[in-house]
């Protein structure tokens, strides 16, 4: 009898030569995330899914691996021999382990292993029978049971009662660096996170206006970095020192055009650190017409001043929805701290709603773009958060 | 960089004789006051001594020194216990609309709970009227709450009236004065005549945080808050901060003896201050009154800019002030003390609170005036509302 962890992979499994890149870069990834629990963790990859051996604390594993993008379930199992007297004995254990007083059973047995003596059907009814004389308290229901009892016969016999769902996705870094535009407030991280589920490395970048914001507000953005961490590993945050790019953009823009103006150079800068990084793709949490920056015409404009895609995942969202995902990954109660972020107050009060680009360049005129991206670079700040 | 620390009303620097007198209590005289071999006595003199010495600054006696946690438990002790004793007496209990939230808070609680509550307003200057106090003393009202020194604004309240109005009204309804603002800093009703129940925080003048005093006349009786051991006479229990006591006797004992040269100093300081801006910057609107007003703390909004940008701004330059009150800064929302006396939402929204300590001088006024002159004029350029 051994303890082991069966970890699934859903879309990995579909890719067709490149499948070996991705399991390496999720098996990195696994290892990574246990290591600090065991430093002996062993991996296997066998018959499109990953066996890990720990001796690491159960919860500790599942929290860990709950968020390593690319795993689609995760099955606390044990393994014993390939012969029935051992398979009920096993089974009867990893029943016990459950909290079953007063609930519905099932065995479900799959036997890839063709040279086993029994089918499928007769291993099910079997190791029923053992566990019912030695259980009291539990009853059987083939359709919908209360604990599944998964038998897999192999080269050994796996046996779990245990599904426990991961992030799904495909596992960090496999598809490329990205920059993401990082505020306080609730959608960029959330935004930042559906763009690392599809396996992108992040780098983001928030923009800093001490001291129309205060210096919370930017230890908001790292505490939210130290979430999204716990998804990717170490992060390298970008703090840009916006301050003095966003007084000139006040000095010498029309005010209806003040919000379309700094989008516009938040762009320029990220898609200049992303060149510099490495990056392909710049990353926002915008979603259409939620506010006055977010319409057809605004996000025009600022894609206008990018050289590379922006990537918006929450472009069809509702608000609530992104509330959900907001709860649900961690970042939420820290995006509703209170600290003003990117200057509430360069809000004009009647923001252009559907800016003709024509009209957006005669805005501009004033400003010396090329001098003030350099500025903001010239100043960054640069913070590597872990978990 | 230069540092200008101005934001003496939400905490002070720990004075070094203080912060001497906690080391030497948490390394020195460690044992358990209610212990009864030699440690425990050493320590349980500490307090003895603390106690005599803080009934005689406020010209009591030592049995009615009671030790707290700061000034938040003594107020929310003197409102609670005494609201509990009197239940019976009558539930009527009056306060003022521009209290510390450790007051007004209790306040709600005890409206919630059935007791009928009065809340005075203050005129623009944020004084009460006593006669609005008279008006509203009642046969059922049995407990009255007004601070000496409005944390925000800086009004010295008419203690000394408004216990007379009570007290000849009857005698037994109880009066208590949240201090916290005032003790140290101004001089108080000579042997604290006709209040029952005061609050002293040892932050606030230069002891460690965690430390106050509740000061209870002894015919008062107010119910516990706290239970346990039995100590400060069953009215507090739980181990005495003998550190936190230790450095309160000592900071009040200097705060004391250098009151008069300390309050000549920070007025000096505030007209300097107050007259500079005046000066120098136009659009200013002052929120502490002309008179009256306690000698630390200068409240002024600067039309046109956010107060909390601009204490930002000053924050750059090392100088440190807040807007209305630290507690209540993390809600976010305007003061209710401006609200309450009537000040434009503008007004409200553009207000810095100066809060002095003797630590300052006039040197680093003049560095305030000057830095406050550029930030004010530089935020005026951008905010446009």
């Amino acid at each position: 009898m051994e303890r082991l962890y069966l970890i699934s992979f859903g879309e990995i499994a579909l890719k067709g030569e490149n499948r070996p890149f991705f399991e390496r870069m999720l098996t990195q990834r696994i290892k990574q995330v246990i290591m600090p629990y065991d430093k002996n963790v062993q991996l296997k990859n066998v018959h499109g899914r990953i066996y890990c051996f720990t001796q690491a604390p159960k919860e500790k594993v599942a929290e860990a691996l709950k968020k390593v993008f690319g795993i689609v379930y995760i099955c606390p199992a044990v393994s014993c021999e390939n012969n029935i007297e051992d398979i009920k004995n096993t089974a009867l254990e990893v029943i016990k382990e459950q909290d079953y007083y007063g609930k519905t059973f099932k065995v479900e047995t799959r036997r890839p292993n063709k040279s086993f003596p029994l089918k499928s059907p007769e291993v099910n009814a079997q190791v029923g029978a053992y566990i019912l004389s030695n259980i009291e308290g539990l009853k059987v229901n083939v359709h919908d049971p209360d604990i599944r009892l998964d038998i897999e016969i192999r080269e050994k016999t796996f046996i779990y009662s245990e599904k426990i769902p991961g992030p799904g996705g495909l596992p960090i870094g496999c598809t490329g660096k990205a920059i993401s535009l990082l505020s306080g407030g609730i959608d960029s991280p959330v935004a930042t996170y559906m763009i690392m589920k599809r396996g992108v490395e992040i780098e983001p970048i928030y923009f800093h206006s001490f001291p129309f914001t205060t210096d919370r507000a930017k230890e908001k953005v790292i505490d939210l970095c130290k979430v999204l961490a716990g998804y990717s590993g170490k992060i390298r945050l970008h703090v840009v020192n916006f301050t003095e790019a966003l007084k000139e953009i006040g000095k010498n823009t029309p005010e209806e055009f003040l919000t379309i103006m700094m989008r516009r150079m938040m762009v320029r800068v990220a898609d200049k650190i992303a060149e510099e990084r490495g990056a392909k793709a710049l990353v926002t949490g915008e979603s259409l017409g939620q506010v006055a920056s977010q319409t057809m015409e605004a996000i025009a404009a600022t894609n206008e001043v990018a050289s590379m895609p922006i990537f918006r995942p929450l472009i069809g969202f509702d608000k609530i929805e992104i509330m959900d995902i907001a709860r649900k990954i961690g970042t939420y109660d820290i995006s509703i701290e209170p600290y003003a972020d990117c200057c509430s107050v360069f809000v004009p009060k009647h923001p252009k709603i559907r800016p003709a680009i024509c009209e957006v360049h005669k805005a501009e005129e004033d400003i010396d773009v090329e001098k003030l991206v350099s500025m903001c670079i010239e100043g960054i700040e640069i913070f590597d958060v872990t978990p | 960089m230069r540092q200008v620390y101005l934001d003496n009303s939400s905490t002070t620097r720990v004075s070094d004789n203080a912060a001497k007198s906690a080391f030497e209590a948490m390394t020195l005289y460690y044992g358990n006051p209610s212990s009864m071999h030699r440690k425990g006595i050493e320590a349980e003199k500490i307090i003895k001594e603390a106690r005599e010495k803080i009934a005689s600054f406020l010209g009591r006696t030592a049995n009615e020194i009671y030790f707290t946690s700061g000034g938040t438990e003594s107020n929310n002790w003197a409102i609670r216990g005494a609201a509990l004793s009197l239940k019976r007496r009558g539930n009527h209990i009056i306060t003022t609309n521009i209290e510390h939230p450790s007051v007004l808070e209790v306040f709600k609680v005890l409206e919630r709970q059935g007791y009928k509550v009065t809340y005075l307003n203050t005129d623009e200057d944020g004084f009460i009227d006593i006669n609005d106090l008279k008006k509203v003393l009642t046969e059922d009202t049995v407990l009255v709450s007004i601070m000496y020194v409005n944390n925000e604004i800086g009004s010295i309240q008419p203690i000394s009236e408004a216990a007379e109005a009570i007290k000849s009204y009857n005698k037994n309804i109880l009066f208590h004065v949240d201090a916290v603002q005032a003790f140290g800093k101004i001089d108080l009703v000579p042997a604290l005549a006709g209040i029952d129940l005061l609050s002293v925080s040892g932050h606030k003048i230069h002891a460690p945080k965690g430390i106050g005093v509740l000061f209870v006349r002894d015919n008062a009786n107010i119910e516990p808050l706290i239970y346990g051991g039995g100590q400060e006479k069953g009215l507090r229990s739980g181990t005495e901060n003998v550190p936190g006591i230790a450095g309160l006797s000592c900071a009040a004992w200097e705060i004391t003896q250098n009151m008069k040269e300390w309050k000549i100093k920070m007025k000096s300081l505030k007209k300097r201050l107050k007259d500079g801006i005046l000066e120098k910057i136009p659009d200013v609107v002052l929120n502490t009154p002309e008179i009256n007003s306690a000698p630390h703390i200068l409240n002024a909004s600067f039309i046109g800019t956010r107060g909390e940008i601009l204490l930002h701004a000053l924050e750059g330059k090392g100088i440190f002030v807040s807007t209305g009150s630290a507690c209540s800064s993390h809600k976010g929302g305007a003061s209710h003390v401006l609200k309450a006396v009537g000040k434009s939402l503008e007004e409200q929204d553009s207000a810095i609170r100066f809060s002095l300590s003797h630590f300052i001088s006039e040197d680093d006024i003049d560095y305030v005036i000057e830095t406050l002159t550029e930030e004010v004029c530089e935020i005026r350029k951008f905010v446009r509302r």
